[in-house]
């Protein structure tokens, strides 16, 4: 007994320099590990996951418990969605929608955020927070309550189409009676509503990126610039736009990876999935995957498109970041 | 007059920006003949509670009442708010303490991982948490949301660790403390209000999500705030004025709070490409 105590003991004395010097080097990596896991395993493990079963036939509940086996569809899956007359159409929907909400958000927020910088103090105060309260708003309310302004019976949009005069509005859309209206029937018309629901909900945080780009931009550039004759528009161009350059980069890049994934706002324009015509890509693989009968392989094969699609753009964003920061 | 121009344009901003957060806020109190009537009034005439009584007493779903959906989201939202700011914790004073050699490729995996469109992973995540027995439990929410939140929670809170003077702990390390004691009684207080910031990021990450809220839960009694207020809406005759009350509250505690850390936000996003 004596023996087996002190002979840990007396080992420990020995080689407590060199395991304390071990053990300090463990320390980071110890204190990483909760977090690795849960971004391993919630994360990068289903992302991996997601392109396994798009290769496989998943379509009964027996098959996700783990129940039945997975049977192997190969590229199968992508064949069929990607000759899939609709799909394709959901797709060019996707990217035509992303396109025109990014070039819009960047313009509107660059203008609000330029705007902002020269706006005496406690307007540009007013202003700045009535603009956050936009972009607190969580996304679904904001739609909803954009539901209720495009209401077809006592929304403020139609109403306010009630109240033009009826010939201006008869010679200018051919009715003059708006009540009952479907705002959300059309396509076009639904798109275009929730182009104004996403602008209107992440130009603020263009704007105020751009502000605070614009702040880090010393005056005395704009002075030199002023000075030498430059208008307003030749000095932001040729001073201000290309120090905020980087700024810019990111932003539009956050804001494509953002734009092409809408779902929430969409989800609650629509009121759930059944109008197809409404579709885009993530909510066109989370119906295909979850709306009965069930399609799990065909769905994740959506997503896989969608993935690799912003992975495109991501690459670009961490190599702006990477030339902008060191880590 | 120039001054003029910009100044009402700045005007017009505001008011676009928000009107809908004010049109909820009027609307939730306005009596059904004010907001069902032909001529919209800017602000109730005969302002009235009953749409708020209506939602917090009456049931939505029989048996269970907007209370009920307030809590499941409570819940939700706080146990991912303690598990992820106490992980984030950890990693963050990994990163900005240590010097080690996974340090640059974990931090541009946290860059990455942040891009991943988490619409494309319900899929995979549905499958999971079936298999784990989670499915139409609240836990299979906040499992998913601490993994959502993670990321730039850390990114968040690497920041104020790493702005934490060194020598504070080093004195501290000389007076006899050791490594817990520093980090409890020198690094967490002063990190403490990054902490509430991070926290609040993961709060309204929680708090907003609509997707795996759908998806995961079955049961009416278990829905989430967001997942109940698709119930109100998409029908032939919305009531409006309770729908209005409750977006209204659903929005409040965000709002209150985002607007606390939106500075944060703004800078973890655009990480370093703006100074200042």
């Amino acid at each position: 007994m004596t023996t087996l105590t002190k002979a840990p003991e007396s080992a420990a004395g020995r080689e407590t320099p060199v395991r304390r010097r071990r053990r300090l080097d463990h320390v980071p990596y110890l204190l990483l590990l909760p977090c690795a896991l849960v971004i391993g395993v919630l994360l990068l493990w289903p992302l991996g996951q997601v392109v396994v079963m798009s290769l496989y036939d998943l379509d009964s509940v027996r098959q996700v418990r783990g129940e039945r086996e997975w049977p192997w569809a190969g590229l199968g899956n992508y064949a069929e969605i990607l000759g899939d007359p609709f799909f394709r159409t959901v797709l060019r929907n996707t990217v035509l929608f992303a396109a025109a909400n990014v070039v819009l958000t960047m313009i509107l927020g660059t203008l609000v955020g330029l705007l902002l910088n020269r706006l005496g103090r406690r307007m540009a105060t007013f202003v700045g927070s009535c603009v956050m309260l936009a972009w607190a708003t969580p996304a679904l309310t904001g739609a909803i309550v954009w539901k209720w302004i495009f209401d077809d019976t006592s929304g403020l949009v139609t109403w306010f189409f009630n109240a033009l005069p009826d010939g201006l509005s008869g010679a200018l859309f051919g009715r003059a009676n708006w009540t009952g209206y479907g705002w959300f029937n059309d396509p076009l018309l639904f798109f275009a509503i929730l182009t104004l629901v996403v602008v209107w909900h992440s130009f603020p945080f263009i704007a105020v990126s751009v502000l605070a780009g614009l702040k880090s931009v010393p005056s005395e550039l704009h002075e030199a610039a002023r000075v030498d004759g430059a208008g307003p528009w030749r000095v932001f161009w040729s001073v201000t736009s290309p120090l905020l350059r980087p700024v810019f980069g990111i932003l539009v890049v956050l804001s494509t990876i953002w734009d092409f994934k809408v779902f929430t706002q969409q989800y609650a324009l629509a009121g759930g999935t059944q109008d197809r015509s409404t579709y885009m890509l993530s909510i066109y693989s989370y119906a295909t995957a979850f709306s009965p009968p069930p399609k799990y392989g065909l769905g994740s094969a959506a997503a896989v498109i969608l993935t690799l699609i912003l992975l495109v753009v991501t690459g670009f964003y961490i190599r702006a970041l990477l030339k902008q920061e060191e880590l | 007059m120039k001054r003029a121009v910009l100044n009402a344009t700045g005007l017009l901003v505001a008011l676009f920006a928000v009107f809908p957060v004010f049109w909820m806020i009027s609307t939730s109190f306005k009596p059904n003949r004010e907001i069902f009537s032909s001529t919209p009034q800017p602000v109730p005439r005969e302002p009235t509670l009953q749409h708020y009584r209506e939602i917090l007493t009456g049931n939505l779903i029989p048996g269970v009442t907007f209370t009920d959906f307030f809590v499941n989201s409570l819940l939700v939202a706080a146990a991912t708010v303690l598990v992820s700011g106490l992980i984030a914790l950890l990693a963050a004073t990994a990163v900005a303490r240590f010097r080690f050699r996974l340090r640059t490729s974990f931090l541009i995996m946290l860059l990455v991982v942040q891009m991943i469109p988490l619409e494309a992973l319900v899929i995979p995540l549905f499958f999971m948490i079936q298999r784990l027995g989670l499915y139409n439990t609240l836990p299979s929410l906040i499992l998913t949301y601490i993994g959502f939140s993670l990321p730039f929670a850390v990114w968040m809170l690497r920041g104020f660790v790493a702005a934490v003077p060194k020598e504070l702990e080093e004195a501290a390390a000389i007076d006899g403390a050791n490594r817990a004691q520093t980090f409890w009684r020198i690094l967490l207080p002063l990190v403490a209000p990054g902490l509430v910031a991070t926290s609040i990021f993961s709060f309204i990450v929680a708090w907003n999500e609509l997707i795996f809220a759908l998806t995961f839960i079955n049961d009416q009694s278990r829905y989430t705030l967001p997942v109940a207020m698709t119930f109100f809406f998409g029908r032939d005759d919305t009531a409006w004025g309770s729908v209005m009350a409750a977006s209204t509250l659903l929005t409040l505690p965000v709002m209150i709070f985002f607007i606390a850390v939106q500075r944060r936000i703004v800078s973890g996003l655009v990480a370093g490409a703006v100074k200042g």
